[in-house]
């Protein structure tokens, strides 16, 4: 071939190329755009300090969301309580402590990745056999002589379930930030004679902290946009007072989301508080995430740093 | 920034014994005491919670498994339903031959499970058919053609999207999508497999984008260099050199985004239209395993045939998750084995 025509070949290849993937790209920009639009241009016009601050009202049509504000806070607090120290500890034994290639190194990691990919409706049925059916009713006839109190959905085991669902995230988060603290400066610890936790608790885990944060701070996000696992586990349509107890109900956004939107008896009603709502569901998940981003990429650029 | 040093220095085995008394003085300072006894407990509470990974794998097929262990064990269960009978195919009353029919509550309960597996083959296969050509693509382009500028924007874009609630999307399947779908092709209903199929693809999107995006970047340097000395052109390196290198992991980001979609509740249960219909057509309304569990499970009595059947499609949505995860997994390994990055 000549020249010309290899020169004219490769011009235009590279060109289908990154034409046809840059396409892709920004046709998956575009859905993006597409979705925030929409529900901002929808939702923002409804939302008012009233909407976030009051209860809904006539039959969900009119009034606020405050209660299921409430509900989806108090839940991914619980949830995180339970799952930052679960979490934290699996990921220093997998950095730290454990044998890189040990047997149960490898169970731990097959059991994280899996524990990733399990639906969350499985997660639902697993919160409703297990923590409200077992531990719930088992905790009833052990101290409450057999009166049902935490052997139904209550807030208490939908905040375990998503603990439980959100776990990956965090100790894979956690871990990559243990990774990427430098060597040099565990070698520097123990030379000082500190002992392996010392190092852990006094030098790893500070200087891993932003990371630690950026995990949370996913799993909350996570915690607070999934509705399929608390479905059965405590979620409630709509409740007449806050959740006082762990073992009361709740409402939430998300369910509230999905309740309004394909059960409500008047859509057309509904329609711009569902928006709103969608709105706020949005936000608090979309800020959450930016803040991840940045914690983390704050992170890296200062180990960039040290290392250079 | 840098921590100061830890105030209390120690040494890392139990204290020696006393020094003998010949040992010289200046040596005393660096015998201190041994780490307080509660070190040793937190480092074995570190090593007790490290398991609870595995604990609530365990946990969640045993749960889930025993509920729907009636099916084959209790003999109330039994009259109402068995395995058999939910796989093949029925002589109903009022039918004129043996039909598969999902109808669990009615006069006659009716269990047919093909409806629901054909539901979700359906709208799983949709959902990839948009999911892993833009993803994938995407994370070509990303890799090999983005400038790094672009590339600071498209990444965390993407981790928006997947950082969107999947009831969200769900919503905007049901309020938006489904009506341009039903306007764009004139169907009949309006929600259906294609509408359902095209909001799942957008949770997947970012599954299948993430892990090649990951598999791209895990090509060792050498081979392009190699290829370009050769003479190849960029999209010759690209689509002879990277792609097949990285194929394992396509084929990763294609299973655990296939895991994602036959998994995916609220999505599904919103938009799919939910008529249990045992039909080839991408048009009419399904129903999948997922949201059949989700619609359903709140109205059953407790330990009853349909709770039973319910955790049963349980057990089995976890079992093809589980499998598929797992050969997702092994083949990002066995990658990182042949490009000689295995960690």
């Amino acid at each position: 071939m000549n020249p010309f025509a290899r020169a004219f070949r490769n011009r235009a290849g590279d060109l289908a190329l990154a034409t046809a993937t840059g396409a892709a790209t920004l046709l998956i920009l575009g859905i993006l755009a597409v979705i925030l639009v929409d529900v901002i241009m929808n939702g923002a016009p409804r939302l008012s300090w009233t909407f976030l601050s009051s209860a809904p009202t006539h039959g969900m049509t009119q009034g606020g969301i405050f209660p299921a504000i409430f509900g989806t806070v108090a839940l991914v607090l619980l949830m995180t309580v339970a799952v930052v120290p679960v979490g934290v500890a699996t990921a220093i034994y997998l950095n730290e402590y454990a044998s890189p290639h040990g047997r149960l190194t490898r169970a731990v990691r097959v059991a994280v990745n899996n524990l990733a990919g399990v639906p969350s409706i499985v997660f639902g049925l697993f919160g409703l056999g297990f923590f409200v059916q077992f531990v719930g009713t088992g905790i009833d006839r052990a101290f409450m002589g057999g009166q049902k109190a935490f052997g139904q959905p209550a807030l208490i085991w939908a905040a375990l379930t998503m603990a439980v669902l959100t776990m990956p995230v965090v100790i894979v988060v956690t871990e990559e930030a243990l990774r990427s603290v430098p060597r040099e400066l565990r070698e520097a610890s123990a030379a000082l004679g500190a002992t392996r936790f010392q190092t852990v608790v006094n030098v790893v885990v500070p200087q891993a902290a932003p990371g630690i944060l950026t995990g949370t701070i996913l799993a909350v996000s996570r915690g607070a946009g999934e509705v399929a696992p608390i479905l059965f586990v405590g979620a409630a349509y709509f409740l007449p007072h806050l959740p006082s107890h762990l073992y009361d109900q709740f409402m939430h956004l998300g369910y509230h989301v999905y309740v309004l939107s394909t059960q409500s008896p008047d859509v057309d009603a509904t329609k711009p508080l569902l928006y709103a709502t969608v709105v706020v569901l949005l936000t608090l998940t979309f800020l959450l995430n930016a803040a991840a981003i940045v914690v983390r990429s704050r992170m890296r650029r200062r180990f960039a740093q040290a290392a250079a | 920034m840098v921590r100061t040093p830890p105030s209390s220095i120690s040494s890392p085995a139990p204290a020696p014994a006393p020094a003998p008394a010949t040992a010289s003085r200046s040596l005393a300072p660096l015998v201190l005491r041994p780490p307080p006894r509660w070190h040793r407990a937190a480092e074995l509470v570190i090593r007790a919670l490290a398991l609870s990974a595995i604990a609530a794998i365990v946990l969640i097929l045993f749960f889930v498994a025993k509920e729907s262990l009636p099916l084959f064990t209790d003999s109330e269960v039994r009259k109402e339903v068995t395995p058999s009978q939910m796989w093949l195919a029925q002589q109903w009353p009022g039918y004129d031959e043996p039909d598969h029919i999902w109808q669990p509550v009615s006069d006659v309960p009716k269990y047919g499970l093909w409806a629901l597996l054909v539901g979700t083959l359906k709208v799983t296969l949709v959902s990839l058919l948009f999911s892993v050509p833009l993803g994938v693509g995407a994370a070509l382009y990303v890799s090999q053609y983005a400038p790094p500028r672009v590339r600071e924007v498209v990444k965390p874009a993407i981790e928006l999207l997947a950082g969107i609630p999947s009831v969200v999307l769900g919503f905007f399947a049901l309020m938006v999508m489904a009506t341009f779908v039903q306007d764009a092709f004139g169907l009949e209903s309006r929600l259906n497999a294609v509408v359902s199929g095209l909001a799942l693809s957008i949770a997947v999107i970012p599954v299948v984008f993430t892990i090649s995006e990951e598999a791209f970047g895990a090509v060792p340097r050498s081979y392009v260099e190699a290829s370009t000395a050769l003479g190849a052109a960029r999209w010759q390196t690209t689509l002879r050199v990277i792609v097949p290198a990285a194929s394992p992991g396509i084929a990763a980001a294609v299973a655990l985004g296939l895991g994602r979609a036959i998994g995916e509740t609220m999505i599904v249960l919103m938009a799919s239209g939910n008529a249990a219909i045992l039909s080839a057509s991408l048009t009419d309304s399904v129903r999948t395993l997922s949201a059949t569990i989700a619609a359903e499970l709140a109205e059953v009595v407790f330990g009853g045939a349909h709770y039973t059947v319910l955790f049963f499609l349980g057990s089995l949505l976890f079992l093809t998750t589980f499998v598929i995860n797992l050969l997702g997994d092994w083949a990002i390994h066995s990658m990182k084995v042949k490009l000689g990055v295995a960690a």
